[in-house]
């Protein structure tokens, strides 16, 4: 972790607000930004980053033991696999899921076990690398995976990315997660409010099918920046359903949201990280 | 079953083994002297204080999802106001309503006051144990919502989280209820270790699987169900939730979440489990959570109502046809 310039934890209190896919796509666009980008997938129950990007069955390579060292390292999983490309100009993947055999046996561990994996494996065995960027996918909550993570990461060089619906429902859990990152010390980046908005395919109007306008307001009252909207988009829940993130493009259409919305949020962060 | 001690050596044999406290692991262990005793095999005290809270408590129903933010809480919530509002039966005849409660043990994110429009009211302790919140005369909550400020965090280690919730199961006065509901935070962590092992001691009807057609969400699902066969917790079934959109403005339908495979309907035929409902994705559901309002009451004709009454009548039979699980002892 040594080479790592700034790690970007994404948090939310809340399940299911986009953390996964949102970790993907900032850690897609940075890559585009010609940055050299790791992408750590430390929810070890639902680990969803492999197969969004399509990299399930791939395996993790063991580097042999160097002078000094009681063993060998991991080296990430760098993708596209099938890419020419530079590793330099892949992204290096970590995930749990790279290591069970088969994907649909649940991982059923008890806090203490969660906390010695990550530590033992996720941060000191993988070999990293120099990295620009580590953006960091997590469960929902305030746990063991968490928590072990904060004792782990130098404040000085993280930041949390929040991300939320705009419902209350979830507003509610990411005030909670604000409160535990305050607590912990880590300094926050900003909001996000995914699944922003649908527009119907048949009539064109958009319909806030999660409430409307949440997340800007939470940002506000926080005194946090607020670094964007995401739409609701078909087209990419399809795209990460199928494996096939790195096929995500702008369509001809100038007013692609989701696509302008992503690169947006990245042009923010990066602007914050280094500030 | 006893919990490992968050200080146990990585190769633990397990409070409860033969060789606890004996085995070359435990050499340094702090808890050695306890375990070699064969204190930690002596059965689970706060057993029978669970059985007695709940002994007026005829079935007890597990939500779950491996996924987040598919709408465990939405689903159970609107279930226990379906079950509570049912009284008629398969032949029309009118029926008694249930007396419903619901426990939320998601101790990081719990929804379930908001939704039943119970937010920040609080529980009072008496002699009997700690009263949960009335949402309806027959509808009852109990949620770490009620125990903590508004943006207050729960950050608890795993070993605490099973103290937390054995309280919420035995000290709160549940009183004769037909249903209770147990919303779950996602995952398969130490919440879901310590709900399966209490309930499965003290009897258990089944568990629902709550999940959005995402395939995402559907990986999550079959390690879900992996978890009820291996912990043993029969499995009621399958309900799609988000299933399609229906635009307010010109009613036609559309998937958001495309199906890349076989779906729900394909996981739950490849699992041989029921498919028990489909909900669709109405913004109505979500106002009505954010409000704290019963969409029975607003919009009572709408598809997501008979979606829910639809898994209310499943439910209702399935516990009326099957007897609940209990693990027997040794």
């Amino acid at each position: 972790m040594d080479k790592v310039d700034n790690i970007i934890l994404v948090l939310s209190g809340k399940g299911g607000v986009g953390k996964s896919t949102l970790s993907v796509q900032v850690a897609l666009g940075l890559l585009r930004a010609g940055h050299r980008v790791g992408l750590l997938d430390v929810d070890l129950c639902g680990p969803s980053i492999p197969a969004m990007l399509g990299v399930e069955g791939a395996e993790i390579y063991e580097s042999e033991v160097g002078p000094g060292q009681e063993k060998g390292g991991w080296k990430p999983v760098y993708t596209p696999l099938n890419d020419d490309a530079n590793i330099e100009n892949k992204l290096a993947v970590m995930s749990i899921a790279f290591i069970s055999k088969n994907k649909s046996q649940p991982v059923i561990w008890k806090g203490p076990k969660k906390t010695s994996f990550i530590k033992d494996y996720f941060i000191n065995k993988v070999q990293w690398g120099e990295l620009d960027y580590l953006v960091v996918d997590t469960p929902p909550g305030t746990s063991d995976e968490h928590l072990s993570l904060i004792e782990s990461f130098k404040m000085s060089r993280t930041k949390a990315l929040i991300i939320t619906t705009p419902q209350m429902v979830a507003i509610g859990d990411v005030r909670r997660e604000l409160k535990f990152c305050r607590k912990a010390g880590l300094p926050i980046a900003g909001i996000v409010e995914n699944m922003s908005g649908y527009v119907c395919p048949h009539c064109a109007e958009c319909t806030n099918v999660f409430s409307s306008g949440g997340g800007e307001q939470l940002a506000e009252k926080e005194n946090l920046p607020f670094l964007g909207r995401v739409p609701i988009d078909p087209r990419m829940a399809e795209l990460l359903d199928s494996g096939r993130c790195f096929e995500m493009k702008p369509t001809e259409d100038d007013d692609d949201s989701s696509w302008n919305a992503i690169n947006d949020i990245v042009n923010k962060l990066k602007e914050i990280v280094s500030g | 079953m006893s919990e490992n001690p968050e200080d146990a050596p990585e190769h633990c044999p397990g409070v409860e083994s033969q060789d606890a406290g004996k085995a070359s692991a435990c050499a340094g262990c702090p808890n050695q002297n306890v375990c070699a005793s064969g204190e930690a095999r002596k059965p689970d005290p706060d057993i029978p204080k669970i059985k007695e809270a709940l002994m007026n408590v005829s079935h007890k129903i597990l939500v779950l999802s491996g996924k987040g933010g598919v709408g465990k809480s939405t689903v159970t919530a609107n279930l226990a106001l379906a079950l509570s509002q049912h009284n008629e039966d398969d032949e029309n005849v009118e029926v008694e309503p249930a007396e419903v409660g619901v426990l939320d043990i998601d101790l990081c994110g719990p929804s379930i006051p908001r939704i039943l429009g119970v937010m920040g009211e609080a529980s009072h302790g008496s002699a009997s144990g700690y009263s949960p919140v009335y949402a309806a005369d027959n509808l009852c909550v109990m949620s770490t919502g009620f125990l903590l400020g508004e943006d207050e965090a729960i950050i608890l280690r795993g070993a605490k989280k099973n103290r937390l919730i054995k309280d919420l199961l035995y000290q709160v006065d549940w009183g004769t209820l037909d249903y209770l509901l147990i919303d779950t935070p996602p995952g398969t962590s130490d919440e879901h270790l310590t709900i399966t092992n209490l309930l499965s001691q003290v009897g258990v009807s089944g568990a629902i699987i709550v999940t959005t057609p995402q395939e995402i969400s559907l990986l999550d699902v079959r390690k879900q169900i992996n978890f009820c066969k291996a912990v043993g917790i029969p499995l009621i079934g399958i309900v799609e939730n988000m299933s399609m959109f229906v635009c307010p403005k010109c009613s036609k339908s559309s998937t958001i979440f495309p199906r890349i495979k076989g779906g729900v309907e394909g996981v739950a035929n490849e699992m041989n489990l029921s498919y028990l409902s489909n909900v669709p994705l109405d913004p109505v559901i979500g106002k009505c959570c954010d409000q704290g309002k019963s969409i029975f009451d607003e919009h009572p004709n709408s598809s997501a109502v008979a979606a829910y009454k639809n898994l209310a009548t499943s439910v209702i039979k399935f516990c009326e046809e099957n007897q609940d699980f209990v693990k027997s002892s040794n």
